[in-house]
């Protein structure tokens, strides 16, 4: 933290005026722990990563061994269930917590993964067409205009049928899908900023392109990035799990949710608990995420802030 | 006004033309002989393959494939069917009057209750009943749908029998069709029975489809309708005495639906993709069943077909709401 969170320095000639200013990190950190639902939020998020970073160690078995005398076991609290599968097993007799547990790993990464190649992506975008403008500004964002016109899943559905299904190719179809409302933030934040003042003055000084683009404008674009990754991160992970159902994404016996849900489709009228779990698990971490992110709109969002 | 619509219209004319090249494109970027892909596993010989890759001009210049893909799309022609040897067309206009009566309903569902659970929150801003309105608004935001839908089916079809688990009417009801709504249709040909098994069949999926959309439609009337209550005219009109029942729906409403108006368009999207999970899931024979069978079958003249109908009428409804919202907002055809 800077210098000027501490009111003993430099000041004792005069007397401090006030409590001692905070910074903006600090300031904003306060702020969105304020906010009851962003906390629950990451709290949830990180015993999330925790469980996807030791899944091998709290995981009861292999999330893909098959317990040949264990097919279908409801959950251990049910008159048949047997404690040592706590969610009950598929009809392979796979444990249903471990491949959860196991599960957490691939939708944190697609998150990560879809997340960062949109946001990088569409930032690059952005700047090159709000820094330039021009035609070259008026053909980036058409062809994000077109991208926008598909609804999402249906194009990220064609562009796995092209490259193919599988987790990997489901992510990046997902992060195309995505990256052009980053792009379009970028453009236009970058648009409203590339005047001012402080942007002549880097240029006057002698800033590069380049310096301008990324060091002296793009920190100042931040926030509502930061609010569109978080929204997207929840986005890749409902897209790649509905791609994973239709069997374009991730293919069995990947233990990811969205395909675990597409393998207990024939069950639902003989084994409630294999059609229920990976949905909880599905829609409390998108949840988890969506909290967080309406906490750090309230906290990023001048205008919605308490003054 | 005019300017507006024209600037408007001329807008859309690039993106259109990029439609057409991304559904051109499809076909010739899937890996391998477009011919043989299509053909599957029973293979061609080398004269059939001769003879369709010409009778789909796979064998002239990409340039000149376009142009005649483009002339094509003018006369109306979308390309065959490989399984069905219909046009694509045709197959496309038989069943999206399934897939638009399913939006249709969803979207008023998720409109009237929105907007309503919106003014609700906003006008008992902080009460229990906003954190509990817009608690569930938050779920439903999150929701997986095709989990959702496969627990609806699971409670009200399976266990309470109260639902039909699939499609679009029961089997033993005929009717003429008219319209292509079976609504609309059953009650033309004057039977009661025919309607109501409708209606069972479509509660559901409209349920599923409207969950989103709902949750959004929510959201966004209570940010719209608290920053409209914030306004300076509101504090003038409370001050002036007017019942609060009267500023609410007269002075606050018809400036926070605005922004409604807008978010209720961009769900069309979000509806056409929803529709696709919501189709497979309770085989409703519409366009987003269609478009995934089509592709696990390897019919990709009708997927390129499809894709490219899917975003015209994206773009159709979303340049209508456009022009619906110059004219209901002065601001924006001023401008």
């Amino acid at each position: 933290m800077s210098a000027t969170d501490d009111p003993h320095l430099g000041t004792a000639e005069q007397e401090p005026l006030g409590p001692p200013p905070i910074s903006p990190l600090r300031e904003n950190w306060r702020y969105f722990l304020a906010n009851r639902g962003a906390v629950i939020g990451l709290v949830v998020i990180a015993l999330m990563v925790l469980t996807a970073i030791f899944a091998p160690l709290i995981a009861p078995h292999d999330p893909t061994a098959q317990f040949r005398d264990a097919l279908l076991v409801p959950p251990a609290w049910t008159d048949k269930g047997r404690p040592e599968f706590l969610l009950g097993t598929d009809a392979l007799g796979r444990d249903i917590l471990s491949r959860l547990i196991f599960g957490a790993r691939y939708s944190l990464a697609i998150g990560l993964v879809v997340v960062t190649l949109a946001l990088v992506s569409g930032i690059l975008v952005g700047l090159v067409a709000g820094y330039f403008g021009g035609w070259i500004d008026g053909l980036i964002m058409r062809v994000m205009d077109i991208i926008l016109a598909f609804p999402s899943l249906l194009l990220a559905l064609v562009l796995v049928a092209i490259i193919g299904p599988g987790l990997f190719n489901a992510m990046l179809a997902i992060a195309v899908v995505l990256q052009p409302h980053f792009a379009r933030l970028t453009r236009g934040a970058v648009m409203a900023e590339k005047h001012r003042e402080y942007v002549t003055s880097a240029r006057v000084a002698g800033a590069g392109t380049l310096r301008l683009m990324l060091v002296t404008i793009l920190p100042n674009c931040l926030g509502p990035l930061i609010v569109q990754a978080t929204l997207s991160f929840s986005n890749a992970i409902l897209d790649a799990a509905a791609l994973g159902f239709l069997g374009m994404g991730a293919q069995p016996p990947t233990p990811e949710w969205g395909t675990m849900l597409a393998e207990a489709r024939e069950f639902i009228t003989s084994a409630w608990w294999v059609v229920t779990m990976p949905g909880i698990a599905i829609l409390v971490t998108v949840l988890a995420i969506n909290l967080i992110g309406d906490g750090l709109r309230d906290t990023l969002d001048p205008k919605l802030k308490r003054s | 006004m005019l300017r507006f619509i024209l600037n408007r219209l001329l807008l859309i004319v690039p993106t259109f033309i990029g439609i057409t090249l991304v559904a051109f494109l499809f076909i010739r970027l899937l890996p391998g002989d477009p011919v043989i892909l299509m053909a599957g596993e029973r293979g061609v010989s080398p004269e059939r393959h001769a003879e369709l890759m010409a009778q789909f001009g796979f064998d002239q210049p990409l340039l000149k494939q376009y142009a005649d893909y483009v002339v094509g799309l003018l006369h109306g022609d979308f390309g065959y069917s490989f399984s069905t040897k219909k046009p694509v067309l045709s197959e496309f206009m038989a069943r999206f009057p399934a897939t638009l009566e399913l939006a249709l309903c969803a979207i008023v569902l998720a409109t009237v209750l929105g907007v309503a659970a919106g003014i609700l929150s906003a006008i008992r801003r902080g009460s229990w009943i906003d954190q509990a309105t817009m608690g569930v608004a938050l779920v439903g935001y999150s929701m997986p749908i095709f989990w959702w839908a496969l627990l609806l089916i699971i409670f009200f079809s399976t266990t309470l029998g109260w639902t039909p688990v699939s499609g679009r009417i029961s089997l033993t009801q005929f009717f003429p069709s008219v319209t292509g709504f079976m609504l609309i249709d059953s009650l033309l040909a004057g039977k009661p029975a025919a309607f109501w098994s409708a209606v069972h069949h479509l509660i559901l999926p409209t349920i599923v489809l409207a969950t989103i959309p709902l949750a959004v439609i929510a959201r966004q009337t209570r940010s719209a309708m608290l920053e409209v209550l914030g306004e300076v005219y509101i504090m003038t009109a409370k001050s002036k005495g007017l019942a609060q029942r009267r500023v609410i729906w007269l002075h606050a409403l018809r400036n926070a639906l605005i922004p409604v108006v807008t978010t209720i368009g961009l769900q069309v999207s979000v509806l056409m993709g929803g529709a696709i999970l919501t189709e497979t899931i309770f085989s409703w024979p519409g366009i987003g069943k269609w478009m995934i069978d089509s592709i696990s079958r390897r019919d990709y003249q009708v997927v390129q077909g499809g894709l490219l109908l899917i975003a015209a009428v994206v773009m159709v409804v979303n340049l209508t709401v456009d022009l619906l919202y110059g004219l209901i907002n002065p601001r924006v055809r001023h401008r």
